[in-house]
């Protein structure tokens, strides 16, 4: 323990207060200048980097909504959906804070996707920063869970169907599926267990993990600094006082910046939240205005707009696209194993468990239903079904995500010094994503038809992004990255 | 400390608490476990149903609620039986021999029903879970064939039913409609969940 600091003669009440609290709780000024005061931030940050501090703020608001909903509603299948009613019509003011919750919900999901996008184009992802960028990915991951357990509890139409088609994607795990949805669910079907449970992790449970990774997030960004738009390590250069020369302290340069973003923010937040809360039907359902029936699927059910992506690939994965995946397989292991020089046992391998793969993923009965022969239906012979690889596709399409940070080769770390073709491969991702969101808002496309090869082939684009990134990242010709960042002052 | 010598029975003390305590760790972790699974009164709601099919005409569906899960009842015309001929090739599993959702042995004809013109089935798609709608139109319409035969399509993933709820070829469904086990008490009462008097 240090020796007490002695506030200086005739101090005012403020610093000695201020020097008691440093003397019994010095961690918190420490704290203070770590992450505010003294955290030295590259100055040439852009528009992208607001979304961070942003999504803070919608985290802030969920959290305070959401506590004040909870003092309201009821999880109770019985009288969930008329307590929601009872908020919107008779608590004061309760319209105006479910409202800012279901906004704030998808506010939370474009305001992630921005900063997920940022990380992408200025390979903030790369070392050091890996450890940042997986707690992001595993806070995206928390994110989408929290949204789907909060999604039931209006216990609308689309809450109860929607809750019905996820919790049956693990049914579609081999063996176990079974009683996993039975454990997820609690009952035999969607009921009032599940409400509950789903009530108690959309609350706690989940909330706790939340904030939990954003602390970790922060500390580890703070631990390694930001990187920028331009992909240079500031702490390269450093002044006599070991300060980066590129480097400015984020209070008060970055915090008051932030004010603009937030303001911008709230004002779209606001004007969304008080004239178009349901957005055309993007934010909240029409079908959801309408009381969980477990006699009636509606006749269109989709997901909210954020989950469509994966959730177009999910559909998208038929027989045909599993016969597809097991030609790719086949013909990048015979590729690797001629061309790759490897151990003749790791080729032996690598070609064994592209066979157990192919197997699983009916490539045998692909091929046997070329020649006119059905193989009789037992998984040894054909497979699973494509719905388990559906699902295995819907989930790898965020866990790739983790691995990031080890398929980018690119020797440049922002796109601003990579290759000008290296923009188009992000463009034509981006847009693939884009339309497998929008596929997913619309009714199933009938199979075979146009509309289900182009979710198919942009399935197939998003993994061939990041599985071939290893070897597209590192190819064309690199633009020199400066030794400081590039900044013209305003 | 560290240039001192290991205690060996200390060191063992240590594992052994170690281990005690994991091993009341995991015994802990049980009953929070077993409290996500199925409660005594969500097991005890299982009964079977009975139902009144008398004034059930041709052409018409009955859904009545059976374990939480939508249960069809519907008397086929006999043109719609008749479409079951031309459904059978185009069908994944004519004979109902996959085993994820069995087909009773009384069930396991092209009809798929005791009764052939009274078809009775869990109304629960076996991709992921949505109820199918009726689509008994012929003919072409939206999201269907142009030589649609009448029959259920599920509206979430687009999987297409015959009029015996064996599904089409290359869809999103793997299964048939899941036939429950059913038995008739008399000509018109029907009992569900249950194929022989207890």
């Amino acid at each position: 323990m240090a020796e007490l600091k002695e506030a200086p003669a005739g101090a005012s009440m403020a610093v000695k207060l201020t020097t008691w609290v440093d003397n019994r709780f010095p961690s918190a000024f420490q704290a203070y200048r770590d992450h505010m005061s003294e955290y030295y931030t590259p100055k040439n940050f852009n528009f992208w980097y607001f979304f961070g501090s942003l999504a803070m703020l919608v985290l802030v608001i969920q959290i305070v909504t959401g506590i004040f909903l909870t003092m309201h509603y009821k999880p109770d299948a019985a009288q969930a959906f008329a307590s929601v009613e009872y908020i919107m019509r008779e608590v004061p003011g309760g319209w105006l804070i479910r409202y800012m919750h279901s906004t704030g919900a998808s506010a939370f999901f474009i305001v992630v996707y921005l900063h997920m996008y940022r990380g992408l184009i200025y390979g903030s992802y790369r070392k050091p920063r890996e450890l940042v960028w997986i707690f992001g990915c595993a806070i995206f991951l928390c994110l989408m869970g929290e949204a789907f357990f909060g999604y039931l509890l209006p216990w609308g139409q689309m809450s109860y169907w929607g809750a019905q088609v996820i919790v049956n994607l693990f049914a579609a795990v081999p063996f176990i599926g079974e009683d996993l949805a039975l454990l997820i669910r609690g009952d035999y079907v969607v009921g009032d267990a599940t409400l509950n449970r789903f009530f108690a992790f959309h609350v706690i449970a989940v909330p706790l993990a939340l904030l939990g990774l954003v602390v970790a997030h922060i500390f580890a960004l703070h631990d390694v600094g930001s990187n920028n738009p331009d992909g240079v390590e500031i702490k390269a250069k450093k002044d006599a006082r070991g300060i980066p020369l590129d480097g400015i302290p984020f209070h008060p340069y970055y915090s008051v910046h932030d004010t603009l973003g937030v303001a911008v923010f709230l004002l779209v937040f606001c004007a969304i939240m008080f004239f178009a809360p349901e957005l055309g039907g993007y934010f909240l359902e029409y079908n959801n205005f309408i009381p969980a029936d477990p006699l009636k699927t509606p006749a269109h059910i989709a997901p909210v707009w954020y989950f469509t992506p994966f959730y177009t690939m999910l559909r998208a994965t038929t027989d045909q696209m599993t016969a597809v995946l097991s030609l790719i397989i086949l013909l990048s292991t015979a590729w690797s194993v001629l061309n790759v020089r490897m151990a003749a046992f790791v080729k032996l391998v690598l070609v064994g468990a592209a066979v157990v793969v192919i197997a699983l993923l009916g490539g045998l009965k692909a091929v046997f239903g070329l020649v006119g022969v059905s193989l009789p239906a037992y998984w040894l012979l054909t497979g699973f079904d494509a719905k388990f690889w559906g699902v295995v596709l819907m989930g790898g399409a965020v866990i790739i995500l983790f691995f990031l940070p080890w398929l980018d080769n690119s020797p440049a770390k922002s796109i601003r010094y990579r290759p000008g073709w290296h923009k188009l491969v992000l463009a034509i991702f981006v847009v693939s994503f884009l339309i497998l969101g929008y596929q997913g808002t619309q009714p199933a496309a009938p199979s075979g038809s146009m509309l289900e090869r182009i979710s198919q082939v942009c399935t197939l684009i998003y993994f061939g992004f990041f599985l071939l990134m290893p070897w597209w990242s590192r190819m064309g010709t690199f633009k020199p990255v400066p030794d400081r960042v590039t900044f013209e002052a305003h | 400390m560290s240039d001192s010598e290991v205690d060996s029975a200390r060191r063992n003390w240590v594992m052994i608490t170690c281990g005690a305590g994991a091993v009341g760790g995991v015994a802990t972790a049980v009953p929070f476990l077993a409290s996500f699974t199925p409660s005594d009164r969500a097991k005890a709601a299982g009964a079977p149903v009975e139902v009144d099919i008398g004034d059930l005409k041709p052409g018409e569906k009955l859904v009545v609620e059976w374990r939480g899960k939508p249960v069809w009842i519907m008397r086929r015309t006999p043109e719609q039986l008749k479409s079951l001929e031309k459904s059978e090739a185009l069908v994944a599993d004519p004979r109902s021999e996959r085993t994820q959702y069995p087909t009773p042995p009384y069930a396991k004809n092209q009809a798929r029903s005791i009764k052939p013109e009274v078809f009775v089935a869990v109304g629960i798609c076996s991709h992921l879970g949505c109820s199918p709608s009726d689509k008994f139109q012929v003919g072409a319409q939206p999201s269907l064939p142009d030589d649609w035969l009448g029959g259920f399509l599920c509206p979430c993933h687009g999987s297409t039913f015959d009029l015996a709820g064996r599904v089409y070829k290359n869809k999103p469904a793997p299964d048939n409609l899941e036939v429950p086990a059913h038995m008739y008490l008399s000509d018109s009462r029907l009992l569900i969940g249950e194929d022989k008097k207890a």
